[in-house]
């Protein structure tokens, strides 16, 4: 591989730790990320290395861990270029520090995809100052010296130091304004499988979570929210609450009731005790009508459309025939397992936060706004995260916890019930999708119009999603439905709807074109390379060899079982291309979903076993939402309350899966999300060549076949 | 309020609190044992799953006041050294995500595997249907129970 210049001199910063170790910072390196998608990439993040004189080698997690493998895979990229042995790595997590690091977070698969440059040259930057130190020891040349397992070597003598007794030296030595990174084949961790470095702490109950967090006089909070959206505090009564053991305090705030006790039984017995009024502040919202709403708007052009080739409407008024197809999403709550909870002590002279959350700069910032304290007072510390799937990219529930730290004066562990949480709002929004598709008189698909409406979202399309750049009359509008209940990104935003809504429409297309529906995908992007219509987005040699990869895994094209029936979809999201083909039964009007095949590419895989895991991780929380996932409204209150109304995917359900990643020298891509969105559309497929009849809205239900069909050549 | 001597990891314990406490905010906050985990409190979930007498229960829907004498264990008291065959088998299985629900499995996993040590896919169906996981390990779950089951069956 060539050597990197690193232009930037200052990107190392070279102290000595206590103890006679070597300490390298590195912050701010080039973010260019050549052959990346640039989709949602907003975090590039930094880390920090720390080599003791036992050798010991602390690598710095500077990215909150939900999940995702981040603690793991990111530390592995310093390790490889720094050459040290993974066994004797420490791994520690790095609270927030915006002088240390960049940016912290963790959320649109973005992690590695910003990390992978910066990290590795900062794990070789700090190797070849280790072997200058040798060089220098041994007044030899550097040339001569090589690095294995933290350890150098000078070649033709044999002799060898260990990184610790050189870690010292090494602080005084220059910062490489150049460093060569490493030929891939020298790979001794990326691409391997490493475990999660947390394995064992997590087995043996011993890993911290944030709804862990103890400090000395600490107070459990439970707090009574407006039970609505559209709801405010009219009037409440404390007396009964304040009476009971255990409870120290209750305060009141924006529209909420604190009650502050001394385990969290007692906080949530207080707060049951609480005597409150609510009253209506707007309208209050259902299911029925949001639905309606959408519809409505989805029968409007929209005057300034998200994308448009050719002319779509022109080309659908003259087709030979129109396809029309309307797919509904639900709400979604993120529910991760972890209810939401943070620790907050908020004093006079200092604020200390600590807790799960995706975003600790987003937390400081928005706080040190609600408290109206600087923000060089506030500390915010990152605990291991119980799931974020967007979620913890909220601040409310952390500035929550430090307004009532503010009022009570006390340290206070904020927590959420499930019901809590399931009614706390920032969902997947609700949307509706409506598809026209024009065939000409040459049996080709001439014409693509997809006007989407969506809750609280400007924009609820990807207008350059596939099959753009495929046909030459293409339209996308997305029209905004305002509502009182708060939405946020959920899991590959929109993606994770569109992905269902766009490959169903393309396998109604192609069956009414008389075509297999792989086939009819490769066609597709043959054209949009041949012959694009406006701009691509997408790789087409890399999106087909996907498709062609799940074909062959799934064996697509020969029958499976007595019984069994296939599906296919593929998508394109966070730089990262997946196709995937499901077999599914019915029986007894039950849907099985027995096996998941999935190819995949996102560029070099950095952790073998963590990248299999979010690709698996992916389906079963896409397969789960698609057979049951729905949050529905009833004047501004969620109906579902709990895991026993709102159901996740369990166990019995889980199929087999089989993942493959596409063997690959581009730069690595987003793995967190791109799983995720084409399981649904690849069992609705199933589900259709099973049965002959369409679902088009989630969560799939069979019921539905009977009692909605929906005649889609309208 | 009243007090209860509990049997916690092989450990008598007294706690004080109020009869129709939870056993796992009793863990949780009374003993400040946080391996056991909160997800639901309506027993839908599985986080809370502990021992009671070998037998996984949810401890969020368990009263402290109906425990008595019976012998509580936690994920903090499943093995001394971390080595318990389904530990051993959730590492290398490298079955964790966020790891949140993961002590309640392990939990309803070493209850079943001392059950049934040869325990059939179905068995694990029945046996884990009450522990959700948020991040979708089921499949390495699956792999990892199994794996504990094949290295028990070669131990004793
Ligand atoms: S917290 Fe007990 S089962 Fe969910
Ligand atoms: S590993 Fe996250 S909930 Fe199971």
């Amino acid at each position: 591989m060539s050597a990197s210049i690193v232009s930037r001199r200052s990107f190392l910063k070279v102290s000595t730790l206590a103890g006679g170790g070597l300490m390298l910072a590195f912050n701010g390196l080039d973010k260019v990320l050549a052959g990346t998608v640039a989709e949602d990439v907003l975090f590039a993040p930094n880390a920090y290395i720390k080599i003791a004189s036992n050798g010991i080698v602390t690598l710095m997690a500077t990215n909150p861990e939900i999940g995702q493998g981040v603690k793991t895979s990111l530390p592995m990229l310093v390790a490889e270029e720094l050459d040290v042995d993974w066994q004797k790595v420490v791994i520690e997590q790095a609270p927030l520090d915006t002088v240390k690091f960049s940016r912290q977070s963790a959320g649109g698969s973005g992690s590695v995809r910003s990390s992978w440059e910066p990290f590795r040259k900062a794990g070789a930057a700090a190797r070849k100052m280790l072997v200058d130190a040798a060089a220098q020891t041994w007044n030899v040349s550097p040339d001569e010296c090589v690095t294995e397992n933290g350890w150098v070597i000078h070649k033709p003598s044999g002799k060898k130091l260990e990184y610790g007794a050189l870690a010292s030296k090494a602080s005084g030595m220059t910062v490489p304004t150049e460093v060569t990174l490493k030929d891939p084949k020298d790979y001794k961790l990326i691409g391997k499988r490493i475990p999660n470095v947390d394995n064992k702490k997590i087995a043996t109950g011993k890993q911290p979570f944030g709804i862990d967090t103890k400090r000395e006089g600490m107070l459990y909070v439970m707090v009574a929210r407006p039970a609505a959206f559209g709801k405010k505090l009219k009037s409440f009564d404390d007396t009964a609450a304040r009476a009971l053991p255990g409870v120290k305090n209750v305060v009141s705030f924006d529209n909420k009731i604190a009650v502050l006790a001394t385990s969290t039984w007692e906080a949530k017995k207080g707060r049951d005790a609480l005597k409150i009024e609510w009253e209506d502040e707007v309208a209050l919202e259902s299911t029925a009508e949001h639905q309606e709403n959408l519809k409505k708007l989805t029968q409007q052009k929209h005057e300034i459309p998200k994308r448009t080739d050719g002319d779509a409407e022109q080309a659908l008024a003259g087709a030979k025939k129109v396809l029309e197809s309307v797919f509904e999403a639900p709400f979604l709550p993120h529910a991760p397992l972890e209810p939401m909870n943070f620790f907050a002590d908020v004093r006079d002279d200092k604020v200390e936060l600590y807790g799960s959350t995706q975003v600790p700069a987003r937390v400081r910032a928005e706080v040190a706004k609600a408290l109206n304290i600087g923000e060089d007072k506030i500390s915010v510390g990152v605990s291991r995260i119980g799931g974020g799937f967007g979620r913890r990219l909220q601040a409310d529930y952390a500035i929550e916890a430090a307004k009532i730290s503010q009022l009570a004066k006390s340290p206070v562990q904020v927590m959420w019930t499930r019901e809590d949480d399931m009614q706390g709002g920032y969902y997947r929004p609700a949307g509706m999708y409506r598809y026209r598709a024009a065939i000409d008189q040459n049996n080709e698909l001439s014409a693509w119009y997809l006007v989407a409406s969506s809750v609280n979202q400007d924009n609820a399309s990807r207008q350059d999603n596939f099959p753009a750049g495929a046909i030459p009359n293409f339209r996308v509008d997305s029209h905004r439905l305002n509502s009182a209940i708060s939405t946020g990104p959920w899991r590959a935003p929109n993606h994770n709807f569109l992905a269902f809504s766009e490959e169903s429409f393309l396998d109604e297309i192609a069956t009414e074109l008389k075509k297999d529906t792989v086939a009819f995908r490769l066609e597709l992007l043959d054209r949009a390379k041949s012959n694009p219509a406006g701009k691509l987005t997408y790789d087409v040699d890399r999106y087909k060899a996907v498709i062609k990869l799940a074909a062959e895994m799934g064996k697509w094209g020969t029958p499976a079982g007595k019984g069994i029936f296939k599906g296919f979809a593929s998508h394109f999201s966070f730089g990262s291309y997946a196709a995937q083909v499901a077999e599914i039964s019915i029986t007894g009007g039950k849907l099985k979903v027995h096996k998941i095949y999935c190819a995949i590419d996102c560029g070099r895989v950095i952790n073998l076993s963590g990248a299999e895991t979010q690709v698996e991780g992916g389906i079963i929380d896409g397969l789960g939402h698609a057979l049951y996932g729905e949050l529905l409204f009833e004047k501004g209150a969620t109906v579902q309350k709990n895991f026993n109304t709102y159901k996740l995917i369990r166990m019995p359900d889980a199929p087999a899966i089989e993942v493959r990643f596409i063997d690959s020298n581009e730069n690595p891509q987003g793995l967190g999300e791109p799983g995720l969105p084409p399981v649904a559309a690849a069992v609705n497929n199933a589900i259709f060549n099973a049965t002959g009849q369409r679902i088009r809205r989630l969560p799939l239900s069979l019921a539905t076949l009977l009692s909605d069909q929906v005649d889609r050549n309208r | 309020m009243a007090q209860y001597n509990l049997q916690v990891n092989g450990k008598k314990v007294q706690v004080e609190v109020s009869p129709d406490t939870p056993l796992l905010w009793v863990l949780r906050d009374t003993l400040g044992m946080t391996g056991t985990k909160f997800g639901c409190g309506i027993a839908q979930c599985g986080a809370c799953t502990v021992h009671l007498n070998d037998n996984a229960v949810r401890s969020c829907s368990l009263p402290v006041s109906s425990v008595g004498n019976n012998k509580i264990t936690t994920i903090e008291g499943l093995s001394e050294k971390g080595d318990h065959p389904v530990q051993l088998a959730w590492d290398e299985a490298d079955v964790p995500q966020c790891g949140y629900c993961q002590a309640g499995q392990i939990m309803s996993a070493a209850a079943l595997l001392k059950r049934k040590p040869q325990p059939t896919d179905q068995d694990i169906d029945t046996a884990m249907a009450g522990n959700i996981c948020r991040c979708g390990t089921y499949k390495r779950i699956r792999t990892a129970i199994h794996a504990a089951a094949a290295k028990k069956g070669g131990k004793s």
